[in-house]
């Protein structure tokens, strides 16, 4: 199952520049190995060592936060969109 | 005339007369506010004045609105001028920084020959030029525990232009207490993202959306963080432009909203923010009581202005 990952800027470099990737998995927890996999380290940068996902950071399916969901355990479908969403401080520099 | 008659005057009228439509709707929009209009202030509000959602009411609004905005950056730069244009009675500018020559790629409302001159200082020279109507209440200062709340309390809406974590969760928390409507803007090199956080009105606020800050070394640091000079034109006239529905009370509200810009693949994605029922601040079973001040993540860059 094919889903589409949206990359925000900061973990690009991550992702050889690319905006948007394309990952498998049955849930959000899945999908999140199968990118590291192909991208390793961005793994890190979304979870804590215990796998949760990072208070800093939000994982949306659609337009939806998987915190008021199913969390890492959010089941996907083939349509859904995945977006990695972190909190950006920067509006004065 | 009474705005009933006015309308059955209207459609009266043939083709030829269909020009002066718009100067009978200026004339019903002007008089329905209580506000005595000076001439100037007809002639430079007219484009709002006509506007059925804007009018002399809405206008009277504007004039009499009070806005704070937090940062005379980059951000805040295209706000104020923004809000300043629209003739937003009084705003207050908080920012502890000097105009400096790499801000001029994108913090449009200074200029090369105020280099050196405390950026609410220049920032407010600016805004007494482009419109006499509007009075400017700088703090050349850093927001701190012990400042914040009594500088946001006089002010109706909030914006946040601001910089980092700890002022963005001090400014959200402040709010909370105050009550205020927080419109919140940030930028990373290409992305860009603006919310209104409103817990008092049963919206979200900033810890509904990211519990806490970042630890230190987990986002790029400050100084090797770069931004598209543009984009900060993009949110901070989003921010402007929300801040003035929400004087005016106007449109739908971004309110429990993440409004997100991709710059580079120039997509903007709406979001839904909840309320979270588990949130320190403003959910069920609040553990923050009073305001909190995070360590900075990155090196404050302390200066003393040049002028």
């Amino acid at each position: 199952m094919a889903i589409k990952v949206r990359i925000p800027t900061p973990l690009r470099k991550l992702t050889n520049g690319k905006d948007e990737v394309i990952g498998e998995g049955k849930n959000v927890k899945e999908l999140i190995n199968n990118i590291e996999t192909q991208y390793p380290g961005l793994k890190e940068r979304i979870c804590e060592e215990d796998g949760k996902i990072r208070r800093f950071v939000n994982i949306y399916v659609n337009d939806e936060d998987i915190r008021f969901k199913n969390s890492i355990d959010t089941e996907l479908k083939d349509s859904d969109e995945v977006s990695i969403i972190p909190a950006i401080a920067g509006g004065k520099f | 005339m009474k705005i009933e008659n006015w309308k059955l005057e209207i459609l009266k009228w043939n083709k030829k007369t269909i020009c002066n439509l718009n100067f009978a709707i200026f004339i019903l929009q002007l008089e329905r506010s209580d506000m005595n209009f000076t001439e100037e202030q007809i002639e430079r509000y007219s484009r709002h004045i006509i506007l059925p959602e804007v009018g002399g009411k809405g206008q009277a609004k504007l004039l009499t609105a009070k806005v704070f905005v937090l940062g005379a950056g980059g951000l805040g730069s295209p706000a104020l001028y923004y809000l300043a244009a629209a003739g937003v009675g009084t705003i207050g500018i908080a920012d502890a920084d000097c105009v400096d020559l790499s801000n001029l790629q994108r913090q449009i409302i200074h200029s090369t020959s105020k280099i050196g001159l405390p950026k609410v200082e220049s920032a407010k020279r600016t805004i007494e030029d482009l419109n006499p109507d509007v009075k400017v209440i700088a703090y050349n200062e850093r927001l701190n525990i012990g400042n914040i709340t009594q500088i946001i309390r006089d002010y109706d809406v909030i914006l946040d232009g601001s910089d980092n974590f700890p002022t963005r969760f001090l400014m959200n928390d402040a709010c909370f207490f105050e009550k205020k409507t927080l419109v919140s803007g940030s930028m990373f090199r290409f992305d860009g993202q603006v919310t209104i956080f409103q817990p008092h009105e049963g919206k979200p606020c900033y810890r509904c959306l990211y519990p806490e800050p970042p630890p230190k070394g987990l986002v790029p640091s400050c100084q090797e963080a770069g931004v598209l000079g543009a984009l900060a034109g993009v949110i901070g006239v989003i921010q402007a432009v929300e801040a003035i529905k929400q004087v005016l009370k106007i449109g739908d509200e971004l309110a429990g909203y993440l409004l997100i810009f991709d710059a580079l693949a120039m997509t903007f994605r709406k979001v839904k923010v909840r309320r979270d029922p588990q949130c320190s601040l403003c959910g069920d079973n609040p553990t923050i009581k009073e305001l909190i001040m995070y360590e900075e993540t990155c090196e404050i860059r302390e200066k003393r202005c040049e002028k």
